[in-house]
């Protein structure tokens, strides 16, 4: 075991799966000769030349749609969003292209790319450079939605998404980057559609994803302290959902506090809401709570900013409700 | 081009020609549904860019789709159940007319977004570099995906990384009912190839043997250079954008006087004057294609309506990658397949290949 950041398990992944399999490059703004706008893709030019970790012009929709074309004629392309808000620029490709040309041609055509890049809130960068959009991609039936909250499972699901014959939209987190972990020296891949326990605990559920598997872990520690021991499920990955996991937790705990750092109108954590009250019905003690950012655009100041992100105290504060504390 | 091959070209003209005037009577009876985009008029641009294509190439086309799959020698059988929207179609009758994909045919497909198909076949080329084939892509599209951002960009990173596309622009004057002259702020549209530094180049789209010697040089490029083109064939649609539209805003002297250039009337007497074809000889050949068309509109009604349980089907590839036993509480991941789809087989007549 070795304890990495996050941005080296994504840049192992990219490596080990580009060295496996020839078909695989990456594409996107930065990637190559500036090393990765997050230097996430650090050394990997120097390693594999220019056509196979290509730089490319501020040009979204061609970042995406060349990895589309690619993908249709047996490529297995990466391509990088500098970060998911300008994936708005490239919605097209992926929604009306990568997730529909299987089911329009009948079968006849398979999109294998990866779309990845940091999602969600950096610091302090604003309205347009600060925005959840699991909500957005999720909602797309021929898409497969990731969202990794530790360096382990980011390189385990990175590998499978890269292998995996479908378009993966693959959503970092900046701020997670220099987050640290142990990850495994030997080969592996987690598969996509399966969920993890971040934490095990007998008084509530916390379904959380990506960074905010942080603030629920630093809930959890503080609610510890007054004697609640609360359960983190990570669904890791978005769509297909890991129910299993969720209803196992929600059928021990009775109790469920969804987290996210999205909107809250129409925002995932609703549709977590959704399978947990028909699935666990009988089971639940109290009424599912969902913790989201505020429904504003997000402020730049400071101040502004911490008010409109989910905190830890919002959550013991959901916890304690569900508890009729 | 020799006798033999030309009477193939003239051949698929006609037959794009007959399915088209076949739809657009099947459209009024209602067994075609949706948006119908006719080609007709069109018809020597798919005709002679086919000619050209190795078995191995790939082409990507806007919606007006049905010339080039005709074109390539996919049978019109199943192309005309997918119209129907029946499960013999081509794309199970999940496309319609907007999406006619014959992949083992190198067709990627009909795309229903204005120039949303031309970052494809850029990558498509890209792909084709970094494999180190010779393969070549043709992106066909109308004249209103130019004033898209999406052209920009595919044309931009193909001349920039030297992609072997051929981009062809067939302005047919009008996207839906705004002409270009309300549209494009440069009225020669292969002039917009300049911004890009890439080679460009207009010909007359009624003119099959112009269309090939124009698309031959372009290819050749692509795939000996590996330098994209743009390419602009002038051409008309005589019938409106879709069959819901009259096509009020074009007067009935421009109308005539397209089609009094005709291309398959062109073709025609060109076969007749270089290749001294009889009369008789190309109505025979009308008749033979009729005959096919009434077989495709025989195949496709005796096709059946696809099941319910096939709505699921072609979402998603089943892969060891996704946790099987929570994905498929979907039905969409239930249906999945690890395997892509082939069309149905059906033999083509050789007289009605025009490719090599």
């Amino acid at each position: 075991m070795a304890v990495i950041t996050m941005r080296d398990a994504l840049n192992q992944a990219m490596r080990e799966e580009m060295r496996r399999d020839p078909s695989v490059f990456l594409i996107g703004e930065e990637v190559g000769q500036y090393q990765g706008p997050y230097k996430v893709t650090q050394g990997l030019i120097q390693e594999f030349g220019e056509w196979r970790v290509r730089d490319t012009p501020i040009a979204e929709e061609a970042i995406a749609g060349v990895a589309v074309g690619a993908a249709f004629v047996g490529m297995r392309p990466i391509a990088e969003m500098m970060t998911f808000n300008f994936s708005l620029l490239a919605l097209d490709q992926i929604v009306n292209h990568a997730a529909k040309y299987r089911y329009m041609s009948g079968g006849q055509v398979r999109c294998p790319m990866v779309l990845r890049g940091p999602s969600g809130a950096a610091a302090q960068v604003a309205a347009q450079h600060s925005q959840a959009f699991e909500s957005w991609f999720t909602h797309v039936p021929g898409l497969v939605v990731a969202m990794p909250s530790t360096p382990s499972d980011a390189k385990g699901l990175l590998k499978a998404s890269i292998r995996d014959d479908n378009p993966v939209i693959f959503m970092e987190n900046e701020v997670l980057y220099n987050l640290k972990g142990e990850v495994r020296d030997e080969e592996y891949t987690i598969p996509l559609g399966l969920g993890d326990v971040k934490r095990e605990g007998k008084d509530v559920t916390i379904v959380a994803w990506s960074r905010s598997v942080q603030r629920a872990l630093e809930a959890a520690d503080l609610l510890a302290a007054e004697g609640v021991e609360a359960e983190i499920v990570d669904p890791r990955t978005l769509r297909p959902l890991d129910e299993d996991v969720i209803f196992d937790s929600v059928r021990k705990t009775n109790r469920c506090v969804v987290v996210e750092e999205g909107w809250r109108y129409a925002g995932f954590g609703a549709e977590v809401a959704d399978r947990v009250q028909r699935g666990c019905f009988d089971d639940l003690d109290a009424p599912i709570l969902r913790i989201t950012a505020a429904d504003v655009p997000m402020p730049y100041s400071k101040k502004l900013e911490k008010a409109y992100l989910p905190q830890p105290k919002q959550i013991i504060d959901a916890v304690n409700q569900v508890l009729y504390r | 081009m020799k006798k033999d091959e030309a009477l193939a070209h003239y051949r698929a003209m006609l037959l794009i020609r007959r399915f088209e005037e076949r739809c657009a009577q099947l459209y009024v009876q209602g067994k075609i549904g949706g948006f119908l985009h006719l080609y007709i008029g069109q018809e020597a641009v798919a005709v002679g860019a086919m000619g050209l294509l190795r078995p191995d190439d790939y082409f990507v086309t806007s919606y007006r789709d049905h010339g080039y799959a005709l074109a390539r020698g996919t049978d019109p059988r199943p192309l005309m159940a997918e119209l129907c929207g029946k499960i013999g179609g081509i794309s199970r009758g999940k496309g319609g007319s907007m999406h006619f994909y014959d992949v083992p045919s190198g067709n990627f497909g009909g795309d229903g977004i204005v120039a949303g198909h031309l970052p494809i076949a850029a990558g498509m080329g890209y792909s084709i570099r970094i494999r180190e084939t010779d393969q070549v892509v043709v992106c066909f599209f109308g004249d209103g995906a130019v004033n898209e951002g999406a052209f920009h960009e595919a044309l931009n990173v193909s001349a920039l990384w030297g992609l072997p596309v051929v981009f062809v622009i067939e302005n047919n004057r009008y996207g839906m009912g705004t002409s270009i002259s309300r549209a494009s702020s440069v009225k020669d549209l292969y002039q917009r190839g300049s911004a890009y530094g890439i080679p460009r180049q207009d010909v007359d789209g009624m003119d099959l043997l112009a269309v090939r010697e124009a698309l031959g040089e372009a290819i050749e490029r692509a795939r000996k250079d590996k330098q994209p083109t743009l390419l602009e064939a002038e051409t008309y649609r005589y019938r409106g954008h879709s069959m819901s539209d009259p096509g009020k805003y074009r007067t009935k002297d421009e109308i005539e006087e397209m089609m009094s250039h005709d291309p398959v009337r062109l073709f025609a007497k060109h076969l007749r004057k270089k290749h001294r074809v009889a009369a008789t000889h190309l109505e025979a050949m009308d008749k033979d294609v009729l005959a096919q068309v009434e077989d495709a509109v025989k195949y496709a009604e005796q096709s059946p309506w696809p099941a319910p349980e096939t709505l699921y089907e072609d979402v998603y590839v089943r892969s060891p990658f996704i946790n099987a036993r929570a994905a498929d509480r979907d039905p969409a991941w239930r249906a999945a397949r690890s395997e892509d789809r082939v069309p149905q087989e059906f033999p083509v007549p050789d007289d009605a290949k025009v490719g090599s």
